[in-house]
């Protein structure tokens, strides 16, 4: 095996380690805590699919942007549906 | 590609607002509900997508080097996941419908509220649209494997459909690492 396989078979592995580490937290808490913790290891485990996977480690500010762009733009628009539910 | 892809982050985001809206205004029922889903089957799920994207991205780096038959059996075993992914939902979604939980095919009088009936039908609509999406990667990745094991495609010159096919996976596996957390994990 080659540099680039065993790193993207390690990244793999982490991969499948923050699978296990979500599931352990669904267990052990609860509300908004478990809601951030899910999510926040959903965040990690999308962004070493963009990051490795995806290649974006080698491409340039542009296609970056590209690829992250709608997802940025989800993330700003999620946030303004939940300030209208929380502060109604 | 990337464009075409942005585009199906949105698709799905209108699903993930209404999701984040139902947890918002019915925290406890929307727990209830997520705890009645198969939890376990959900795990091997991702992790059967997260091994198939592997598969992909090996095979995308073989497509680089020139190396056909490795990019065939690779896109292949990819294609192969794919297609257990799609069975064990299937499984899952028999069982929910035996369960009297799945919008299309149960009673209503069979959920526990109206909350619950709207959190399987948001479950169930996403997860479909997920599962078509998984569908068209198959045939892409079985495709493409094809024509890279009768050496119909030109390696390492034409190594952007490996590419794109690759991209278009490896998507559809990152909105199934969000489904899975707002589906089966809400606590």
């Amino acid at each position: 095996m080659d540099r680039v396989q065993i790193r993207l078979v390690a990244i793999w592995a982490v991969l499948i380690g923050l699978l296990g580490l979500t599931v352990v937290a669904s267990f052990l808490l609860q509300g908004v805590p478990s809601v951030a913790a899910s999510l926040g290891i959903a965040l990690a485990k999308a962004g070493l699919i963009f990051w490795f996977f995806m290649r974006l480690r080698s491409e340039g500010g542009l296609m970056r942007l590209a690829a992250t762009g709608a997802a940025i733009w989800l993330v700003v628009l999620l946030s303004l549906v939940s300030v209208d539910y929380l502060t109604r | 590609m990337l464009v075409f892809l942005a585009s199906e982050i949105m698709l799905f985001g209108g699903l993930f607002a209404v999701v984040l809206a139902l947890r918002l205004m019915h925290p406890n029922e929307v727990v209830a509900a997520s705890r009645r889903l198969d939890l376990w089957i959900g795990t091997v799920n991702t992790a059967v997508l997260l091994t198939s994207s592997l598969a992909v991205a090996l095979a995308v780096h073989a497509a680089r080097c020139g190396r056909h038959r490795r990019v065939a059996i690779l896109l292949g075993v990819a294609a192969l996941l794919g297609i257990g992914f799609l069975a064990l939902k299937g499984f899952e979604y028999a069982g929910e419908a035996r369960a009297g939980l799945l919008p299309a095919l149960s009673a209503t009088y069979r959920f526990s509220g109206p909350v619950e009936h709207l959190f399987m039908n948001l479950y169930l609509v996403s997860t479909a649209l997920h599962a078509l999406h998984v569908t068209v990667g198959v045939v892409l990745l079985g495709a493409v494997a094809g024509t890279a094991a009768v050496g119909r495609l030109r390696l390492p010159e034409r190594a952007i459909v490996s590419e794109n096919a690759g991209l278009y996976w490896h998507l559809v596996d990152a909105i199934w690492i969000f489904l899975y957390p707002v589906l089966y994990l809400a606590r």
